[in-house]
């Protein structure tokens, strides 16, 4: 990015090498000589293993899913080894089952709830982040970069111990503030409570990539544009929505639509805090079709739900790369 | 005049406040993993550990199977991310450096691929690992996650290829080199620093998978230690000192790295993620 805007404002100098530059490729490669036929199938095999290892390793468990939602596969049948089609039934079956529905829609506020926080906050904490004096800077940064750091499994371990029922910083601070009633409050009893101590889990760890980044954003702002704001009598509000915000745009929509994606198939922090419970409250797709599929063993039925889910995240993914090969069009 | 001096007050006085929020669970469990248990569970918190121990840590790493995990963890995670990064290799110098028909496409898939949802990819996994007889075993865990490393990598090392100015290859062929001989002498040396950060990465995505070593690995000698700590609780009860301990045995390896690459974590992530 900073590249780009580098070679269009610096006139003079960059012109001239690129200008000088081309020159010598077209000159080499006669010089190397490559007979054509040999040179034109290079590429592809310097991509075979990583292709290969795609297919194989990706496309057949995509394809094999597939095949598995249109089968009924239950532990009889797993045993066996016997391959029983029955068309649609799997689909009709999670289709027509209200629980399902239910899991969806709270699939679809889960993952609004933690894209709004992470964003709106990851924000704000990126704009800190550009204010702040050099030492303060470093110092939120060591923050952001732990939190970041921390890898889910240890995290989700660590919030167990911080909303524990029993000797739980979490459950102390809120009586000593005058909170009495939560002094020995269950967190993971209940579905509201279970999912904010989860969505609280997620946004800590995921705002530190959109603020971090969303800085790192700010930083390529050429200064020029502010001066020319200034000039033009742009107070500070005016010049962050018609330079700052203008800039930051095509970065937020992008990182919005990746956190989407992210929280959408999150999978071990609710899986590891309570299994998906109280009472299977807290599942969401992911979860659901683990717990329907393996956990219950009806792997067509769960097949069918990630097949479902996997259509979802698949219109969400090629809207996201749509809007990021608009932006690189030129540099693919 | 008031107004002015909270003006130049403000930014840091939150820096500070967010400061502590991010970073207290991480202090809090490293606080408590050194904590005696005396002081975890009192009434009222012992916000600094004063009676430093090490206790909770031997507790953790003589609890059953730990050092087997420890192996398991280790092979299956390095042994993935030179698998990826050979095979990238490859791929990203032809993505870089040649122009060729479908190359956009390819890219384009790479990126895809970046997206795949593993977590629910894992029912089939299963039934494809169930049925080569491969249950219970390290091939398939570090197949996969070679395979959930690659794309990343390709795409990042594409980036790293890229930047090293062709006029040194081409000055080196010129001099005599082949292709090949240029890549090897002139290139990888300078790739050196971009294999290193994408190899981290790498070394992170592999070290914290959980799904699939959930649903694969049913045998308590061939699992890995993310699913090792979160069954670590239900193991120890309400031992919050050996289960901090644990996690903080697993999460320090992660979070040296991670420092140690933050500031190419910001680029390396944008290049990889964002902009592909």
């Amino acid at each position: 990015m900073s590249v780009q805007t580098q070679g269009t404002d610096t006139a003079g100098e960059p012109a001239v090498r690129k200008a000088r530059i081309p020159g010598v490729p077209r000159g080499a490669d006669h010089a190397t000589g490559s007979p054509s036929r040999r040179g034109a199938a290079a590429p592809y095999l310097l991509l075979l293993p990583a292709l290969l290892a795609t297919v194989v390793l990706l496309g057949w468990p995509l394809v094999k899913n597939g095949m598995l939602s249109f089968q009924n596969l239950n532990p009889r049948q797993l045993i066996q080894h016997l391959t029983e089609w029955n068309g649609v039934g799997n689909y009709r079956q999670v289709l027509s089952e209200p629980e399902f529905w239910h899991v969806v829609e709270r699939t679809v506020f889960f993952t609004a709830a933690n894209v709004v926080l992470i964003m709106v906050l990851g924000t704000l904490i990126g704009l800190l982040l550009a204010r702040l004096g050099k030492r303060m800077r470093l110092l939120l940064m060591v923050g952001l970069v732990l939190a970041w750091a921390m890898p889910p499994i240890a995290a989700t371990t660590v919030y167990q111990w911080l909303f524990a029922q029993r000797f739980g910083v979490v459950n102390w601070t809120l009586d000593k503030l005058g909170w009495h009633s939560m002094a020995d409050h269950n967190w993971l009893g209940s579905q509201f409570s279970t999912f904010s101590v989860v969505v609280l889990l997620i946004v800590w760890q995921s705002i530190p990539f959109v603020a971090i980044n969303l800085y790192a954003a700010t930083t390529t702002i050429p200064k020029e544009l502010y001066e020319a704001a200034s000039l033009d009598g742009a107070g500070a509000r005016q010049s962050f929505t018609s330079v700052t915000l203008p800039f930051l745009r095509p970065f937020l929509y992008a990182t919005t639509f990746l956190e989407v994606i992210w929280v959408f198939k999150a999978f071990t922090q609710i899986f590891a805090i309570n299994q998906g419970g109280p009472d299977r409250l807290t599942e969401t797709l992911p979860i659901y079709a683990f717990v329907e599929g393996v956990g219950n063993q009806h792997f067509g039925v769960g097949a069918a739900i990630s097949f479902l889910t996997i259509l979802v995240l698949l219109v969400i993914t090629s809207y996201y790369l749509r809007m990021v090969l608009k932006q690189e069009e030129d540099e693919l | 005049m008031n107004r002015s001096l909270i003006g130049r007050i403000w930014p840091g006085a939150t820096a500070v406040v967010l400061f502590v929020g991010f970073a207290f669970p991480v202090y809090w469990m490293f606080a408590t993993a050194l904590k005696p248990t005396g002081d975890i569970i009192s009434e009222n918190p012992v916000w600094f550990p004063t009676n430093v121990t090490l206790g909770h840590f031997e507790k953790a790493i003589h609890a059953d199977h730990f050092w087997t995990l420890v192996v398991n963890s280790v092979t299956v995670t390095v042994l993935s991310v030179v698998f990826s990064l050979v095979i990238a290799l490859f791929a990203a110098f032809a993505l870089a450096r040649m122009r060729f028909r479908g190359r956009r496409g390819l890219i384009v898939t790479f990126m895809l691929a970046q997206m795949a949802p593993w977590e629910v990819l894992i029912i089939a996994i299963y039934m494809i690992v169930r049925d080569n007889d491969m249950l219970d075993s390290l091939v398939p865990l570090t197949v996969f996650y070679t395979m959930m490393v690659l794309p990343l990598t390709v795409l990042t090392l594409r980036g790293y290829v890229a930047a090293v100015p062709k006029d040194l290859e081409e000055a080196a062929m010129v001099d005599g080199c082949t292709r090949t001989q240029a890549f090897v002498r002139v290139i990888f040396p300078l790739l050196a620093p971009g294999l290193m950060a994408t190899s981290l990465f790498g070394f992170i995505t592999a070290w914290n998978e959980f799904p699939l070593v959930l649903i694969l690995n049913k045998d308590v000698e061939k699992q890995t230690l993310p699913l090792w700590l979160s069954q670590f609780q239900t193991a120890f009860g309400d031992d919050w000192g050996a289960t901090m301990a644990a996690s903080s045995l697993f999460a320090l390896p992660i979070l040296i790295l991670f420092v140690f690459l933050q500031r190419k974590a910001v680029s390396g992530l944008t290049d990889g993620a964002v902009k592909g």
